[in-house]
């Protein structure tokens, strides 16, 4: 166990935990941030996406003491109460149908268009190509991305 | 959910005055049990609430609550199935809350997802539900005006009496309505009057989800809760010898190790009680990366399970013996065994005239045989529970299709009555199927009473794949006969698999061709299988389609017209009695996709290939056109035409379909889980190929065939027809046809890349 200081969604938390805990458990079982999902535990499906400094990391795969005291955002912090432009988008294209994987979709498409605020069709595929939706709702989730793009 | 827990006739819904115990009426604290969303929010809450029936409950205020009683695994039936209590009980949308019911027979008639039936069983008991409530409300006003209740009409809400220019709100009506006898009478809205139906509705649980609110089960928490995982045989055939608990006791946070049987040894098992692993271990504690360290570690020996048994009750209710063999299997073995029962004489299942002599007669036979493996379900919420058992109850909360065919497993294993049993009903992270065998509540639930804590169980990806229920494997050989004149005479289909065999024998072409014959044959294995997305359909409609294709070829016709000549046939002069198709509903949507795609007019660089079938009491044709870019095969676009009566959420159902689609086409390239030795050779994601955003198609457009027949099967229809779509399109493509599934493996053979 070791005492780690987190900085998650501008809060600054502590907890105590083993260090090598894969800060999808920290988030979901310690700070009880459930938005980010485990989906495969090996960074193969993208469900547990979050921020780090603004990037978009598999969270399943990252040891919590490789994180302290940086920028993390998860899906509940993005915004308030879902105004975030991409979850709006989301919202207008009706783009969940399970739901499980599109906090991850959201989140990295949050980072995508961070890089990339115009990306072609093409873009959108590869930059989207690492969260899987056993859904099947890659269209609208593009549509949305392409529709976001337009009010950032 | 808010309910009052009493004891209320099954068909209480059409009884609000017992309900609401003898002119009592029943309130709630909307507050009590969840944080209130934007919309509840925004929406003023009342002071108190007035039920008018199971699904219908209303505020003094006007604020209208309306449950969902089937579990939603994706296909939104929170939102299209009160959009049907609302459209009959006249309520503004806006206006209205949706909450989901948890499992509570004897308010809710049918709390099961599965089998594309929510809409289709739910739409009459809906509809009344929603007509009684309105009604109810109409004779308070008529009561309190003193008019009659003939001369009301509603609106969006509000009750109105023309004459005498009377108004109210539903809300101030509602709490004499609650105490009113249930009229024995309900007159339904005409069709052409639907204001909601028909009218796309956004998800109500859409801003939930985008904000990664806790919805799911595996998100659940409460104080004092401990996690679980288990440890199960890593493989078909296999069985818990012994363990070592105490390698892993010691480990930080661990609290208990176990094992736990999930059925008890006399107990008859019901159709959803498969389960794989009958005893597996049990690792309790603080948390779950806690858990996961101490199940690799684990000491465990598994040795060669023997044949066992047990007895199962069917659908009917006859019970059965359930053989399960020894052995590990493979899927080498499982090939050769399938290509020989291919060659051996079925069981008939069908024979219409004389096929035997037609064959011998014909002047030329086409014979193709299609094969599909093994597949797992993935959904991407893995297999989870929450359970809190105590000496007098249970509380579980777990992602479930079928409440009610797991409730008796429960108390019959926990030794605890129905009643004291409480399954909470969560939002679940895919189906498919899947969740309709719920053995993981069970051991959830074991494990909370040994543990004697509140616990939720999590299984790894790893778990979640290799614990069987999986889609069979299946084989079909295709013959047909023709004639000097390449006229077809005579059609058999002889198919089966492991477990069971795929064929519907009375379904299209059977009823359009006079000599007609159709075998199935079956080999039992020790693989479990289950219900995934159409079931038998997904294997079955991909051979006869990808058969009739090649069918037309030979014969120098359109595929589309041939496929419509059959079903002339079928309709004009029928063959055999017990078609269960509608030969014109069928042809309908071959039309329709003619149309929509310009199947008359191709776009030069497109490669195309169609596909149809009925499945779920629906149509369904699509067109499917591929373009080779770079070397690889790209889906450019998805036509899919589509018959399941009146469309209750058009843009939610397009959504399904569209998923049905992309989920098709990635079963078909990539889908399969091989075995060797009785282990699943894929165990995660990086293995398991799951279609992705690049391989989805670049666009699917789904049309409805528009008439005013009650609504039948979504979820699933669409799904089927698309693997043959896809093998035909290829093989304009290509120049090859592609028997066996998954696809991808035979394209990079051809140095296509994939
Ligand atoms: S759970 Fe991290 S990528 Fe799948
Ligand atoms: S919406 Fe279900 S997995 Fe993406």
């Amino acid at each position: 166990m070791a005492t780690i200081n987190l900085n998650v969604n501008g809060k600054k938390q502590t907890v105590d935990v083993d260090p090598n805990t894969p800060v999808l458990w920290v988030l979901r079982e310690h700070l009880n941030l459930t938005g980010t999902k485990y989906g495969c535990g090996i960074a193969q499906c993208g469900a547990c996406t979050i921020h780090l400094g603004g990037i978009a990391v598999r969270s399943c795969q990252l040891p919590v003491s490789s994180v302290e005291n940086q920028e993390i955002t998860t899906i509940e912090g993005l915004s308030e109460n879902g105004e975030h432009p991409v979850q709006q988008a989301w919202l207008e294209h009706d783009v969940p149908q399970c739901g499980y994987c599109q906090a991850g979709q959201i989140m990295t498409a949050v980072a995508l268009l961070k890089n990339n605020p115009t990306p072609s069709d093409a873009e959108i595929e590869t930059g989207m190509n690492g969260n899987i939706c056993r859904c099947g709702t890659y269209l609208r989730i593009k549509a949305a991305v392409k529709t976001a793009s337009k009010s950032l | 959910m808010t309910f009052v827990n009493k004891h209320i006739n099954r068909r209480s819904f059409l009884k609000v005055s017992a309900l609401a115990g003898g002119g009592m009426v029943l309130s709630f604290s909307w507050l009590a049990g969840c944080k209130p969303t934007t919309k509840e929010e925004l929406l003023a809450m009342p002071k108190e609430w007035f039920e008018l029936n199971s699904y219908i409950k209303i505020g003094e205020n006007g604020t209208v609550t309306l449950y969902s009683a089937n579990p939603e695994f994706g296909s939104n039936v929170i939102t299209s199935m009160p959009m049907i209590l609302a459209e009959e009980l006249d309520v503004d949308w806006k206006k209205v809350m949706v909450e989901q019911a948890d499992f509570f027979p004897e308010r809710f008639e049918r709390q099961f997802t599965g089998g594309s039936q929510g809409i289709r069983q739910g739409w009459t008991p809906l509809r009344t539900a929603g007509a009684t409530a309105r009604q109810l409300l109409v004779l308070a006003a008529a009561q309190t005006w003193q008019v009659p209740a003939e001369e009301i009409t509603t609106e969006a809400g509000t009750i109105i009496h023309k004459a005498s220019n009377k108004k109210a709100g539903y809300g101030e009506m509602a709490s004499l309505a609650s105490t009113l006898e249930v009229p024995e009478e309900i007159k339904l809205k005409e069709i052409k009057d639907f204001k909601i139906i028909g009218n796309s509705k956004k998800n109500v649980e859409g801003q939930k989800i985008v904000t990664g609110k806790p919805l799911f089960a595996i998100d659940h928490k409460v104080e004092g809760m401990l996690y679980a995982a288990i440890v199960h045989p890593p493989g078909f055939g296999m069985k818990l010898k012994a363990f070592d608990g105490a390698s892993v006791q010691s480990m930080p946070g661990i609290k208990d190790v176990f094992s736990i049987k999930v059925f008890n040894d006399d107990y008859e098992r019901n159709v959803f009680d498969t389960a794989t692993f009958d005893e597996m271990v049990a690792i309790v504690g603080n948390s779950t990366w806690e858990v996961l360290n101490a199940k690799k570690a684990l000491k465990v020996d598994w040795e060669k399970a023997p044949e066992s048994s047990f007895t199962a009750t069917g659908f009917g209710g006859n019970k059965s013996k359930i053989v399960v063999p020894s052995g590990m299997e493979n899927s080498v073995d499982h090939k050769a065994k399938m290509a020989e029962y291919s060659q051996k004489p079925g069981n008939i299942l069908r024979k219409d005239g004389d096929p035997e002599a037609a064959f011998k007669k014909a002047a030329k036979i086409i014979e193709r045989t299609y094969s599909a493996p093994f597949l797992a379900h993935n959904t991407m919420e893995p297999l989870n529970c929450f359970a809190h058992v105590t000496a007098d109850q249970a509380i579980i909360y777990g992602p479930t299709q079928a409440p009610e065919f797991i409730v008796g497993t429960l108390s019959n294993r926990l030794g605890l009555p129905k009643e004291k049993i409480k399954v909470n009903l969560a939002r679940m992270g895919g189906g498919f199927g899947r969740r309709a065998y719920s053995h993981q509540m069970v051991e959830a639930a074991l494990i909370s009473q040994k543990a004697n804590a509140p616990i939720k169980m999590i299984y790894t990806r790893e778990d979640d794949m290799t614990s069987g229920v999986y889609r069979p494997t299946y084989t079909a050989t295709y013959r047909a006969a023709l004639d000097e004149n390449n006229n077809m005479t005579a059609f058999h289909v002889k198919a089966g698999g492991i477990p069971e065999t795929p064929i519907a024998p009375n379904r299209f072409p059977a009823g359009a061709i006079d000599n007609y014959l159709a075998e199935g044959w079956e080999i039992n294995s020790n693989i479990t299988i289950g219900a995934f997305r159409a079931p038998r359909s997904n294997f079955i409609a991909s051979a006869e389609q990808s058969f009739l294709d090649e069918l037309a070829e030979e014969m120098g016709k359109d595929p589309i017209a041939f496929r419509l000549e059959l079903l002339d046939r079928a309709k004009t002069n029928p063959v055999g009695e017990k078609n269960d198709y509608d030969p014109a509903r069928y042809a309908g949507v071959l039309e329709l996709v003619r149309e929509k795609s310009k199947w008359d007019s191709p776009e030069p660089n497109l490669h195309r290939g169609v596909s149809a079938y009925f499945c779920h009491n629906s149509y369904v044709a699509e067109v499917l056109d591929i373009e080779i870019q770079n070397n690889k095969p790209v889906v450019k676009n998805v036509i899919a035409a589509v018959d399941c009566g009146i469309v209750v959420n058009p843009d939610a159902a397009a959504n399904m379909g569209e998923g049905a689609i992309v989920d098709g086409i990635g079963n078909a390239f990539f889908g399969e889980l091989p075995f060797k030795d009785g282990i699943p050779e894929k165990t995660n994601f990086d293995k398991y190929r799951m279609i992705r955003q690049v391989e989805a198609p670049k666009s699917i457009e789904v049309h409805f065939v528009k008439n005013d027949i009650d609504p039948t099967g979504l979820g699933e229809p669409l799904f089927p027809p698309v693997f043959a779509a896809l093998a035909n399109s290829l093989y304009k493509a290509t120049g090859r046809r592609y028997y066996d599934q998954p696809f991808a493996p035979q394209l990079e053979m051809q140095n296509l890349t994939m």
